[in-house]
């Protein structure tokens, strides 16, 4: 059958078991949109290039599935990067197709010519210049199994105009994946896993120190059966809260910079540290010479370059944690156990809560609308987040009770990243109610996707924890620079309530803890229309408790008094 | 730390050396040379690269080259018994008075002169790195105007028995 190079593309699309994509036409991309046309193929039009890639990864970590954005050539596809690199620094498996000048002309500095491969380079797990029709077929099969497969990540397809353009005989499932340089991992070293079985079976005072990783291989069965057989306390970092349910009697919580003391006192007595999809980030070990200092550590990891990279594993287990967990909780009976560390860490738990202290400026408390929000929807919703204190806060304070739904972006720390993120997500679980917890700061960066969730009556609600401060920014500046607010103070701001109002969107303000529960409910009810929940909480509020960058997880900050 | 030498089996496509050097850099490991060409089968290139670090680093550089899709295989042949060879070319200055000096030095070295100038001579020499620094050295005291490596290129012997 004759077809062009852009019918070929959705068709593979379809193969792939794609049916949603997000993106913004122009154009090198027209013969794609054209295509899309006729589709059956559900085009989500986002405002602005970023929106689409942090979509398509809301879609992808609260699915599971791949992720697909399409932007023109030049800066369209300069647009995406910030969200393929948000994407490839959180191992997120999204297929990026961007247009691209007609192979003739490339290289000439042609109208919109921008040499994306190149600039993607680094921030992607692979990329592809197509320079022929009849290699659209393979690459994107190539792609999507790239994305998906072993330790997942963002890949870049760049397509010329003119091979989108020119028509070739296409018969479907002819393509073939080639590629000699890329295996799927299977398996594990089980000599390793019977090392670390009976590791487990000797700890007195083991912790699970568990990750994205066990997200991304929908692990958290294979994970609470292990913590639940053994009694053994888990802690997890920013990418794996949903891991445990957070109140379960074994969760701890986060560890790190801002994680719970009793988190971090747990690591620092430790004798066997149970890594699971981790890669012992630094906002995680903090000094990275005094982490779990008296544990042995089973690092069980998709990618071997992980495992001592940052701390040197004494049972090193390549494989996908979901098969290494099975294979250990085979070869482990269930017992009672470790009464004397729970005891330790029960005492710790009512020593050191989180906690935050009353208002100073008679405003609402943050972590108060943390609280309340959990308490309405009871673990039973998608949160995503912007950076800074609203990130910090909504870990601490939600009780996360499922994998994939918890979306921030952890790595790369990208402001702007919840709100898109949570239009992805909705539109991947329309089931869900999703909730963006932002701050007054990042929510301006990619506020023009309120239009997009108008349109397609998508009803997500954005909650601005509004201090009108750049609020983690100003903390720090407060900590460590003496008080100094340097260009921190953004309370030059629009009336929020007002522009959703512009939108189409519902705005309501709140400025008293007593109108708080009604505003939420308002928002939960809604089932139409985007909501911005406009909260003005204290302005300086801190987060606690916090380790000092670069100190020992046991020197924390706060949170021992209020 | 000491000096690895790797080959890295590649595929023959365009970008696939952008990749291993921006790992270089990106990573902050750093190449001492590097050479590459087509083998045998014209779809596989080869990289020889030369990397200083001690184990750790090798075993970091080693994974992460790895996961490059388009890498096949990497050896890092630094223990094993295997030719390694580099190529140079050295323009000298050589006046009439010592020009049998310096074929003196060349023949020592089992190098060639392959340009002969007015006031100077090209030095062409084969060998691995000892013996050309070696030269190199020898040949500094009448002044080297130009000089340029080829990068190392590395093989393991053939079996003995
Ligand atoms: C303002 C701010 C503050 C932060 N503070 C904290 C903090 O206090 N505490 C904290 O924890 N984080 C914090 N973070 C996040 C932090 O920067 C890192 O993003 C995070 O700690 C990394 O989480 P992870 O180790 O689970 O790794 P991820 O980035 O989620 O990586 C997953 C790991 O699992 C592996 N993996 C993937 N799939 C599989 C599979 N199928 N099988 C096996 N392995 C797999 C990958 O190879 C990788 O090593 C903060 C971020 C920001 C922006
Ligand atoms: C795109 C981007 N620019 C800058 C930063 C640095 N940064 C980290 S947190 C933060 C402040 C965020 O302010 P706001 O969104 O109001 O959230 P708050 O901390 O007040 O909750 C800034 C500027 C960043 N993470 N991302």
């Amino acid at each position: 059958m004759q077809l062009k190079g852009a019918e070929i593309l959705l068709r593979c699309l379809q193969e792939e078991g794609v049916d949603t994509v997000f993106g913004y036409p122009g154009g090198a991309v027209l013969p794609i949109y054209d295509a899309l046309f006729e589709s059956s193929i559900r085009h989500i039009l986002v405002r602005h290039e970023q929106g689409a890639a942090h979509a398509a990864d809301g879609y992808a970590r609260a699915t599971g599935k791949v992720g697909v954005c399409i932007a023109t050539s030049g800066p369209g596809a300069t647009n995406l990067v910030t969200g393929i690199a948000t994407a490839n620094m959180d191992s997120i498996p999204l297929v990026c197709f961007t247009g691209q000048v007609g192979t003739s002309l490339i290289g000439r500095d042609a109208f919109q010519e921008a040499d994306i491969t190149g600039i993607t380079l680094p921030i992607t797990k692979h990329n592809y210049l197509v320079e022929r029709t009849e290699d659209v077929a393979r690459t994107v099969k190539e792609a999507f199994y790239i994305a998906r497969t072993n330790r997942p990540g963002p890949v870049v397809v760049d397509l010329p105009k003119d091979v989108m353009e020119r028509s070739i005989d296409y018969k479907a499932g002819d393509a073939e994946i080639n590629l000699r340089g890329y295996r799927v991992m299977k398996g594990y070293n089980s000599g390793q896993v019977i090392t670390a079985v009976e590791l487990i079976k000797n700890a007195k005072r083991p912790v699970i120190y568990a990750g994205g990783g066990v997200i991304s291989s929908d692990a958290a069965g294979e994970l609470r059966e292990l913590a639940q057989k053994r009694k053994i306390p888990v802690t997890t970092t920013l990418m794996g809260m949903g891991a445990i349910p957070g109140n379960s009697y074994l969760n701890l919580g986060m560890l790190g910079m801002h994680g719970t003391r009793y988190a971090n006192y747990a690591i620092g007595e430790a004798d066997l540290l149970i890594a699971a999809g981790v890669r012992f980030d630094d906002r995680v070990t903090g000094k990275i010479e005094t982490f779990a200092p008296h544990a042995r550590v089973i690092h069980i990891d998709i990618d071997a370059a992980e495992i001592g990279k940052n701390v040197d594993a004494d049972v090193p287990i390549v494989g996908q944690v979901k098969e290494v967990l099975q294979a250990i909780n085979q070869r482990l009976e269930a017992v009672e156990q470790y009464w004397e560390w729970h005891q330790t860490i029960d005492r710790w738990k009512k020593e050191f809560p989180l906690r935050y202290g009353p208002s100073c400026e008679g405003r609402i408390m943050p972590q108060s609308v943390i609280e309340k929000i959990c308490e309405l929807t009871q673990g039973e919703t998608i949160i995503t987040t912007e950076v800074g204190q609203n990130q910090m806060w909504a870990a601490q304070y939600y009780k996360f009770k499922h994998a994939r739904t918890f979306l921030t972006s952890g790595g790369l720390g990208t402001m702007g990243y919840g709100f898109p993120a949570a239009i992805g997500a909705k539109i991947g679980r329309p089931d869900m109610p999703v909730i963006d917890i932002a701050g007054d700061g990042s929510i301006q960066m990619n506020i023009q996707e309120l239009a997009t969730a108008v349109q397609y009556r998508l009803p997500v609600i954005i909650c601005i924890l509004n201090n009108q401060f750049l609020g983690m920014v100003r903390q720090w500046q407060g900590l460590f620079y003496g008080g100094r607010y340097s260009y921190t103070d953004v309370s030059h701001q629009p009336d929020f309530v007002k522009l959703a109002e512009a939108y189409g969107a519902v705005g309501i303000r709140v400025t008293r803890e007593e109108e708080l529960e009604a505003a939420l409910q308002q928002a939960l009810r809604e089932t139409e229309r985007p909501v911005i929940l406009d909260i003005l909480v204290e302005r300086e509020a801190d987060v606690y408790p916090m380790v000092p960058p670069g100190s020992s997880l046991s020197h924390m900050l706060g949170g021992d008094e209020i | 730390m000491r000096k690895h030498t790797l080959t890295v089996t590649v595929e023959n496509r365009p970008g696939v050396l952008t990749r291993v050097t921006t790992l270089f850099r990106r990573r902050g490991y750093n190449i001492e040379s590097l050479a590459v060409g087509e083998t045998e089968n014209p779809s596989i290139s080869r990289i020889t690269i030369m990397v200083m670090g001690d184990g750790k680093i090798l075993e970091q550089v080693t994974k992460q080259l790895y996961k490059l899709v388009e890498v096949i295989k990497i050896v890092d042949i630094t223990e094993e018994r295997s030719v390694t060879r580099e190529l140079v070319l050295i323009k000298i200055r050589a006046d009439n008075n010592v020009r049998a000096d310096i074929v003196q030095i060349v023949d020592i070295f089992r190098a060639r002169i392959v340009d002969i100038g007015k006031n100077s001579l090209i030095i062409e020499v084969t060998g691995d790195s000892g013996k050309i620094d070696a030269i190199v050295e020898s040949l500094k005291p009448f002044g080297v105007l130009e000089l340029v490596r080829t990068g190392v290129i590395a093989m393991v012997r053939g079996e003995i028995k």
